[in-house]
């Protein structure tokens, strides 16, 4: 694929991305704290995301199977999981983790388990769509292009 | 609270009603008390007991009712009164008065009878007691005959009384003896001297008992007709008799039954002695005879009985005729009427004899007083009764009653009360539990609103991007009308979101005020700039004038202002097809001096159309009626904002709800002029929460003005903490290159030409101002120092082109440098403009003035450079790259990925980064001596959350400082630093004010939000390294 249109891809396919919610304007700032001197943070940044995650997505299955749940534990990883996703800018994962705090503070566990399961829901769909970024990234970079900036003027 | 004082209310004037009452129940009770005392010392036991026992009742009544009293404040204090015990209350209550009411009846009624008791006694006693007397009287002179007859019958011989002397003098000396009919005397005979004696007096002793077995009528009476006596061992025969009874003469009183054991008593006792009552002869009336025994000689008052025998020489006798006696006697009495009097003679106890008196039956009440006429042997009572029955009491009766009435009414009234009170309370808890669903309800209503508008938002923002999206793709016309179409519809839609979001916001009182340094007059630049276009498309003049008084700098919430600002004018442009829209800004201080302005000249406004008077539309306002109250040595700034508009105006029916949300003037409002009506609800929400009013004054036809207040905060007496945010606003271009310029304004119209001068000085150019061609010139050819730009009101330019023409002309002939000519457009594409082409250094400006364009034309025209002057977007970035290069900096996050993040956009601005995943590492790394410049600390972490781990930190370092203080450490040791400090700032997600005070309190230097902004980042980094 010609160089310039797998940068124009990468363009919309960044835009689709933001329209439909799953990134906010936290990811853009990640983009622009990648340079010359950093040239994979924004890979580091998201490889930590995804190991992160998926062992609190565990954590949390597991603290959510236990006969009596642990509202505060479940919470700190919910916590966590905020945090990390709001750093990168994952918007929709953010939001489900929102309400899943909501519900634990209400200690609702039927409603929790739903939450977790939105939250993976979310969790892996922005997973697969940074997946499908960072690989187009990656081939650009690979065909010797350089990766456009994105300028969310809207 | 209001119900349960009411409630109290009604207490204490039950317990006072009470009072009453029980105090007048008393006052009669002690009348009856101590008039009982007084009256009879033999007070009856009823009446006794009866007081005693209103003591105790009444003792009872007044600790009960302190009771209640006492109760009704607990009960108070604990709001929740029992209805039920009401309910008991008010049976018992009644039955206690009705058993009050019938204690006092009985007590009356009891009264009533002793006191008739009383009555009757004395007046039987009264009676009895003159009955003895007249007796007794007529007994003693009885006595004193039988002494006359003893001395002159008996002592002389021969007896110097017979018969006719006798009954004359009884006759004569009859008054004495008010109760005797008659008297007469009779001589003891022995059997052995009754012939001589029948000899010498010339008749037989007669006998008696014949005449008593027959009585006889008086008339019939004839003494010669009873037989003579039968031979006795002796004989009493009567020899004296007063006339009215001279008919006994000759009977021997031995021979009657009654008579004979009378004399025999008699003489035996030597006293007076009485028959018992019987018929007397001839007369046949009841009466009783008195007979006294006439002895010899004068016996010792200790003889025997058989002495005293011996020496009776006769016997006198009187008759009473009770019957007739005791009538008379009555009948001296007053009240004679009332009672009935029987006088008995009760010797033998069971047979009482009637001596007087009609045997009426004998119920009720009756009085029994003892007589005594002398006779020990014979008793004799008198017994007095009440002719008529005893009447009602009907004292104790209405008494009784009335007191039962008013305890009743007293409780009907407690009980109406009562009712009443739980009627009010229950209405009012109904009340408040629909108050409280309605506000639930509203809650629910706001909070759906918000949810909805905020989901509808998010879609919306992906329809947009795509229309945006769309409209760069290849379209045809059409097709990019299309487009634009559903775009404008979109962001229509967002803007109608964002309105119904604030409402809501507003509604649940989420909404909060920035308080950030902004400039008033760059944001009503920039709501100019909105409506500029707007406003040229309708040939509507746009003006602002912000007085100078007004400070460069406030301290508020420039975004909300400026909503209020677009939505009035938003309003104003809607709604005026000609003529102007005037905003002006005040402070409220000053508008005392505005009302002179605007007094001088109704016609005298922006665009010369007529205008609603604005002084109306504060008239209502707060910081007016209470002048005094503002607080001249507070940093507040009270603002007047007036929105002036030349529109078709408010009609008079709808200006009562113009505030109030959805609301629009009509339906066709709506279609023709969009919108949803809720702008100047909001409005009014955000001038309340800004601490001011709003108000306005429109007339039809003429126009609206709306004014409202708001408060704001001086930025000079404030402290740094609201360090500008807008670092990047308009305002700070303004610019110092036309400083000291001079430029003249032509204009007629004063209120106009205010507002240029205004916009002109804002960028330090000195104004005047002039109406006329001829006055300009002279100014310019006369004036001390020359004039860099003359600025003409296009009107007065198209009105009077001749006059423009000689004004171009003599223009040039001044020699002292030409000033730029400058033309104040209403409207570029008016025609006016068309005229001015040909003319030489001409420039238009187009209208709305404002400071940013004016400069801009000014600029262009003066040729003067616009050096560094460019707005330097990247300052934040720059800045901080400048504050932050080279420092060492320690970041604290649990959180890996937020740890890369944020130590990634801080080696972006070149520092050098330690990252540290808890709390106790980030203790170790920051005991002094410091190596960091900073630390950024996430606040919640497991283990050790970033309030303990700063709270630690601070121990350790004041501990260190005040070793050092004391010089147990060496200040070297310490990098020379004989106070560290390290800055640590709080990282965090959620930017509520309380985890900013917990950040403070807990020793942080400030906090950033999570992730980083740019401008937050440097706006906090910049206070610690300069």
């Amino acid at each position: 694929m010609e160089v310039g249109q797998m940068q124009r891809r990468l363009v919309d396919y960044t835009k689709t991305l933001f329209m439909e919610g799953f990134l906010d304007a936290q990811f853009l700032q990640l983009q622009q704290l990648q340079d010359e001197n950093n040239p994979d943070f924004v890979v580091e940044v998201v490889s930590l995301f995804f190991d992160d995650s998926e062992k609190l997505l565990n954590n949390l299955s597991m603290a959510l199977d236990q006969p009596n749940v642990d509202f505060k534990k479940v919470d700190a990883h919910v916590h966590q999981l905020k945090g990390s996703s709001s750093s990168i800018g994952a918007q929709r994962v953010k939001n489900a983790c929102i309400a899943f705090r909501n519900f634990c503070e209400e200690q609702n566990i039927d409603a929790t388990l739903r939450c977790l399961q939105q939250v993976k829901h979310e969790y892996y769909l922005v997973k697969n769509k940074l997946e499908t970024l960072l690989r187009l990234e990656q081939q650009i970079v690979a065909a010797g292009g350089s990766i456009p900036m994105i300028d969310m003027g809207f | 609270m209001r119900l349960l004082h009411v409630f109290g209310f009604g207490l204490k004037v039950g317990h006072l009603l009470w009072m009453l009452c029980c105090w007048v129940a008393s006052m009669v009770s002690m009348n009856w008390f101590i008039n009982g005392e007084f009256k009879a010392a033999k007070a009856s036991l009823l009446g006794a007991s009866g007081n005693k026992m209103w003591f105790k009742f009444w003792d009872k009544i007044s600790s009960h009712s302190f009771k209640i009293h006492h109760e009704y404040y607990q009960y108070v204090g604990s709001k929740r009164f029992s209805k039920a015990w009401w309910r008991k209350l008010l049976p018992s209550w009644l039955i206690g008065w009705v058993l009050a009411s019938v204690v006092i009846f009985c007590c009356m009624s009891s009264q009533a009878a002793e006191k008739r008791k009383e009555t009757l006694a004395s007046m039987c006693d009264e009676r009895a007691r003159m009955l003895q007397d007249q007796f007794n009287v007529s007994m003693n002179h009885i006595q004193a005959i039988s002494i006359l007859i003893s001395t002159f019958h008996h002592g002389k011989n021969p007896s110097a009384i017979d018969q006719s002397t006798f009954a004359r003098y009884a006759e004569r000396t009859a008054f004495e003896r008010p109760l005797t009919s008659g008297v007469a005397y009779a001589v003891r005979v022995l059997h052995s001297e009754r012939e001589q004696f029948e000899k010498q007096r010339g008749w037989s002793i007669k006998r008696m008992d014949t005449l008593e077995q027959n009585p006889v009528h008086k008339d019939d009476y004839n003494p010669d007709l009873l037989e003579s006596s039968p031979v006795q061992e002796e004989y009493a025969p009567v020899i004296f008799a007063q006339d009215i009874v001279s008919h006994v003469v000759s009977i021997d009183m031995l021979s009657g039954k009654e008579d004979s054991k009378n004399v025999l008593r008699a003489r035996k006792s030597g006293k007076g002695v009485l028959t018992s009552p019987f018929r007397l002869l001839k007369t046949n009336r009841l009466g009783v005879i008195l007979t006294f025994a006439v002895y010899k000689r004068d016996l010792p008052s200790n003889a025997t009985p058989n002495e005293r025998i011996k020496a009776t020489n006769g016997y006198l006798g009187g008759v009473f005729d009770i019957e007739s006696l005791v009538e008379k006697l009555l009948q001296q009495l007053a009240s004679k009427q009332t009672i009935l009097v029987n006088v008995l003679d009760t010797t033998n106890r069971s047979y009482p004899i009637s001596m007087y008196g009609s045997n009426a039956s004998d119920d009720g009440l009756e009085h029994v007083s003892h007589l005594n006429f002398g006779d020990p042997f014979r008793k004799h009572e008198m017994r007095c009764r009440f002719k008529q029955k005893p009447p009602w009491p009907w004292l104790a009766i209405t008494t009784s009653i009335g007191i039962l009435v008013i305890a009743s009414l007293v409780g009907h009234i407690f009980h109406a009360t009562v009712n009443r009170i739980a009627k009010v309370e229950d209405d009012c808890n109904k009340m408040m539990e629909l108050k409280r669903q309605a506000e639930a309800a509203d809650v629910a209503k706001s909070q759906f609103l918000a949810t909805v508008s905020h989901e509808i938002r998010t879609p919306m923002n992906g329809v947009l991007g795509m229309l945006h999206m769309l409209m760069d793709t290849d379209l045809d016309v059409t097709q990019l009308d299309y487009v634009r179409t559903a775009q404008a519809s979109g962001k229509a839609l967002v803007a109608l979101i964002n309105e119904v979001l604030d409402q809501a916001k507003i509604e649940s009182g989420k909404l909060e005020l920035e308080e950030v340094q902004f400039d008033l007059r760059a944001v009503l630049d920039d709501v100019l700039s909105l409506f500029s276009g707007k406003s040229q498309d309708k040939g509507v003049e746009l003006a602002v004038y912000i007085s100078d008084q007004v400070p460069e700098m406030l301290i508020g919430d420039p975004g909300r202002f400026r909503q209020i600002i677009i939505n009035l004018m938003g309003n104003s442009i809607k709604f005026t097809q000609k003529g102007h829209i005037l905003v002006t800004v005040h402070l409220v201080e000053e508008v005392d001096s505005i009302e002179v302005e605007t007094e001088s000249s109704s016609k005298n406004t922006l665009s010369g159309f007529p205008v609603a008077d604005r002084r109306q539309s504060w008239k209502g306002f707060r910081t007016f009626s209470q002048e005094g109250s503002m607080h001249p040595f507070s940093d507040s700034i009270n603002l007047i904002v007036s929105v002036e508009d030349t529109g078709e105006g408010i009609p008079l029916e709808a200006q009562s709800r113009v505030f109030t949300p959805f609301m629009q003037v009509g339906p066709s409002i709506s279609r023709t002029h969009g919108g949803t009506g809720i702008g100047l609800s909001i409005s009014k929400c955000l001038v309340n929460l800004m601490k001011g009013e709003i108000g306005f004054v429109s007339i039809p036809k003429i126009g609206s003005t709306f004014t409202f207040t708001a408060v704001f905060t001086s930025s000079f007496s404030s402290s740094k903490k609201y360090k500008s945010q807008k670092i990047n606003n308009q305002s700070n271009f303004v610019s110092t290159e036309f400083h000291g310029m001079r430029a003249l304004v032509m204009d007629p119209r004063p209120v106009r030409a205010k507002v240029a001068k205004y916009h002109i000085q804002r960028l330090g150019i000195h104004v005047e101002i002039v109406s006329k061609w001829k006055q300009g010139l002279s100014i310019i050819s006369k004036g001390g120092s020359a004039k860099n730009m003359v600025l003409i009101e296009q009107e007065v330019w198209d009105k009077d082109l001749r006059g423009s023409a000689h004004f171009l002309d003599n223009l040039d002939k001044i020699n002292r440098g030409t000033p730029k000519l400058f033309l104040l457009s209403n409207s570029i594409r008016s025609s006016g403009a068309n005229n001015t082409s040909g003319v030489r250094n001409l420039t238009i400006i187009p209208k709305p003035l404002r400071a940013s364009m004016l400069a801009a034309s000014l600029q262009r025209a003066m040729g003067v450079e616009n050096k560094g002057n460019a707005y330097n977007g990247e300052l934040p970035r720059a800045s901080l790259q400048n504050l932050l290069i080279g420092r060492k900096i320690l970041i604290v996050d649990d959180n890996n990925v937020n740890l890369k993040v944020a130590a990634g956009a801080l080696k972006k601005y070149g520092a050098d980064v330690v990252t540290a995943a808890r709390g106790i590492e980030a203790i170790e790394l920051l005991t002094p001596p410091h190596q960091f410049d900073a630390c950024f600390m996430d606040i919640q972490m497991p283990e050790m959350d970033g309030f303990e781990a700063t709270r630690r930190i601070r121990e350790i370092e004041q501990d260190i400082n005040n070793r050092i203080h004391f010089g147990e450490l060496s200040v070297e040791a310490y990098n020379n630093v004989s106070n560290c400090h390290v800055a640590i700032l709080a990282m965090t997600a959620d930017v509520i004010q309380a985890t900013q005070e917990e950040c403070i309190r807990c020793g942080m230097d400030g906090y950033v939000s999570k992730p980083f902004e740019a401008e937050q980042l440097y706006r906090e980094v910049s206070r610690f390294f300069q």
